[in-house]
């Protein structure tokens, strides 16, 4: 990002129209008359609500839960011993740096890498290119995580026909089905949800309509500064009290309804959506983002014969060490229910996965102090 | 908790938590009782009774990559580190400070003039005299370039702790923040970055002297925010003065190059180095007087009063955003640019 469009977004940081929307919000609230809970399924939307100790100016009776807004986070542990299993078998395996600690059901890419595997971290999916025109005599295979924003990038690239030795082991996953797995957990109270503007830049605001007219529930599409957040709280506050379960826009200068047709379309050709499981949550209906046939030729799952064998530990259970991150990217807890939080779980030697990537709940709350809701200390 | 592990990682020099408990671990079983402030207190030096004065030694070795950076270089920042550090302690004028320096193999002799002229020329502005040294060369590869080690003592009539904060004081920034880690950051990562990012590093006795004239008794704390930038160095104060501090994010000093390029790599210049800042607890009552003291010097020009001490919380450092409050995390390791 330039410089001057850094201090364009640093508008939407001003304290006293801050102060405006909190009071607004405290009015919607009030209007509401009970507690009420709101969910936001972004990691970036995490960051900046713990950055700026945003749940200090919400209305007591109002809770704002992340849920499974963090992909790497939810990159189940089987499918880290299969790029294990590829760095194990000899491939370079290239990911992105939040990859390379995540652990499998016994090992990571870290792990791997250690022992003397291939592994690289990358910061964008064209280096991953680059490595592989630089390596003719290596399978360059490039595990792709991340929401339908990075898996366009991805699929730009496979579009671009890569070189020969170049693969992609996706485990990319769509955010719309992050929402319908906690809309339909029995146990949610979520009344409305925030939607993550990057991904609805791709998608469009238009993909939510079908899941509120079906849940009930409004959704409103948010950008990632103080104000873009509490504007959507607001907006969501306002739709739940009129009992309209609309999708809100208050993103405009850069989502629209339709979003990004072009990159929609390199998505669908080369991604389609399949039902898998989600590390400590479940199976999710069309969670995951396969290659589609036509991109069978990249598609590292089918191009080699992945042994997870050796890699693989079937007993592993991450909850036996107490960890709860299942409930943290439900909503249902948050990283100070957890015991091990801050204590034998820290970034450093991290326990469950939402300490691992810089979009996990924990390791945000963690960074930002460790307690983010502070409405009552003084001065 | 963790077990301690069994090597030293770079964390245990970064000035935050890991270098802390590694310190407590370790260096203070040398620790033994003296006179005044010793080993135990781990302040930013020492200061031992000799009659009706104190005699203040500090040490400090200088690391440095590169060794010239914009804005200054590792000779300056040799002689003004614990210049600084002396006068953190309430130690304004020298006495003299030593100079020891490692040197590898093959390291090239324009380069160590260069570095020499620079220590010469930082003395002077500080009037702090090198009375004596020591010169070591290794081999190619054990050492990595050069290590410049200064000591300086100096007599003071009252020391000044890092620990003396008490609920209602006001803790004064002498200028703006995060300007030299965020120099060196950009230049050893190749950030290529826009705007002019230069370090800070300047010895601060001079600055400080004028403080303490105008402030006296009511200057209660000093420390300079080096490793660990800002947030460190309140973390320390609030831990060791057993007063909660709420920071008012709004109105730190900051460069907007310096914000700039935090937000775009991801590191809060709380977190930053600084090599020509002092960190002033003061109480209320004298804040103005010592406000106008730091800002008629010129390196005080931008001080700014930045946060308060509380009652509630002892040992926490709280962030006002503007928005709402959180807690400010204690720096825990090196810092590493998020790049994207």
């Amino acid at each position: 990002m330039a410089a001057k469009d850094l201090f364009q977004e640093l508008k939407f940081r001003d304290p006293v129209r801050a102060r405006a929307l909190s009071e607004a919000i405290g009015h919607e609230v009030a209007a509401l008359g009970r507690r009420v809970s709101v969910m936001h399924v972004c990691g970036s939307h995490e960051q900046a609500i713990a950055r700026f100790g945003l749940r200090a100016v919400l209305p007591p009776d109002l809770e704002l839960i992340m849920g499974p807004g963090c992909p790497v986070c939810v990159t189940d542990g089987p499918e880290v011993d299969e790029a294990v299993a590829l760095a194990v078998q000899g491939a370079r395996v290239c990911t992105y740096g939040d990859m390379l600690r995540l652990p499998g059901t016994a090992r990571s890419l870290a792990d791997a890498q250690a022992e003397g595997a291939k592994v690289d971290v990358v910061y964008s999916v064209s280096q991953a290119l680059e490595l592989a025109e630089k390596h003719p005599e290596d399978e360059v295979v490039f595990l792709g995580s991340g929401f339908e924003t990075t898996a366009v990038a991805t699929a730009a690239v496979a579009l671009a026909s890569p070189p020969r030795n170049f693969s992609i082991l996706s485990v990319h996953k769509y955010v719309p089905a992050a929402m319908n797995v906690v809309a339909e957990s029995p146990e949610t109270n979520i009344e409305g949800y925030i939607a993550a503007g990057h991904a609805a830049i791709i998608t469009g605001w238009g993909i939510f309509e079908p899941f509120a007219a079906r849940t009930g529930k409004p959704v409103v599409v948010a950008g990632f500064e103080p104000l873009d957040i509490l504007a959507a709280i607001l907006k969501l506050t306002e739709l739940m009290r009129a009992g309209k379960p609309e999708v809100a826009n208050v993103y405009p200068r850069c989502v629209t309804k339709e979003g990004n047709l072009a990159a929609q379309r390199s998505l669908w050709k080369v991604f389609r959506p399949v039902t898998g499981r989600w590390r400590g949550i479940a199976e999710v209906r069309d969670g995951n983002l396969d290659l589609t046939a036509e991109f069978a030729h990249l598609d590292a799952r089918k191009r080699f014969r992945i042994d997870t064998a050796p890699v693989r530990d079937d007993e592993a259970e991450e909850a036996a060490k107490g960890c709860i991150c299942g409930s943290i990217m439900l909503g249902l807890a948050n990283p100070g229910d957890c015991a091990l939080f801050g204590k034998t779980c820290v970034p450093e030697s991290p326990v469950g996965a939402c300490m691992v990537s810089s979009e996990g709940q924990c390791r945000i709350w963690h960074t930002y102090g460790g307690v983010p809701d502070l409405r009552k200390v003084g001065t | 908790m963790e077990k301690p592990a069994a090597r030293i990682g770079l964390k245990h020099g970064s000035g935050g938590r890991a270098m802390r408990q590694l310190i407590e671990d370790v260096f203070l079983t040398l620790a033994s009782p003296v006179d005044g402030i010793g080993l135990s207190a781990l302040d930013d030096g020492a200061a031992i009774r000799v009659g009706d004065r104190w005699l203040v030694i500090t040490t400090d070795s200088h690391v440095v990559h590169p060794i010239f950076f914009p804005g200054g270089d590792i000779g300056r920042l040799s002689v003004s580190g614990t210049v600084n550090d002396l006068a953190m302690m309430g130690a304004t004028e020298p006495l003299g400070l030593t100079c020891a320096v490692v040197l590898e193999e093959g390291f090239p002799r324009a380069d160590l003039e260069r570095v020499v002229a620079s220590m010469r020329e930082t003395a002077r502005e500080a009037n702090a005299p090198i009375v004596t040294g020591d010169t070591k060369v290794m081999g190619k590869g054990e050492v990595d370039g050069i290590v410049l080690n200064t000591t300086g003592v100096a007599l003071a009539e009252r020391v000044v702790s890092d620990a003396g904060l008490r609920a209602g004081d006001l803790v004064i920034v002498t200028g703006t923040i995060g300007d030299h880690g965020m120099a060196i950051m950009s230049r050893r990562h190749d950030l290529r970055l826009e705007g002019d990012l230069c370090s800070d590093v300047a010895p601060l006795n001079g600055l400080v002297r004028e403080a303490l004239r105008a402030g006296g008794e009511d200057v209660v704390a000093m420390k300079d925010p080096t490793r660990g930038g800002v947030a460190g160095v309140l973390h320390e104060m609030a831990a060791k003065g057993k007063v909660g501090i709420v920071i008012d994010e709004t109105a730190l000093p900051v460069r907007d190059e310096v914000r700039a390029a935090g937000e775009m790599i991801g590191i809060d210049p709380l977190l930053v180095a600084n090599e020509g800042k002092a960190v002033i607890g003061v109480r209320a009552r004298s804040a103005d007087k010592v406000l106008a003291a730091l800002r008629a010097h010129p390196l005080g020009a931008s001080a700014t009063v930045i946060a308060t001490a509380i009652g509630e919380r002892p040992g926490a450092v709280i962030l006002d955003t503007g928005f709402g409050k959180r807690m400010l995390a204690e720096p825990e390791g090196e810092l590493l640019p998020r790049i994207c």
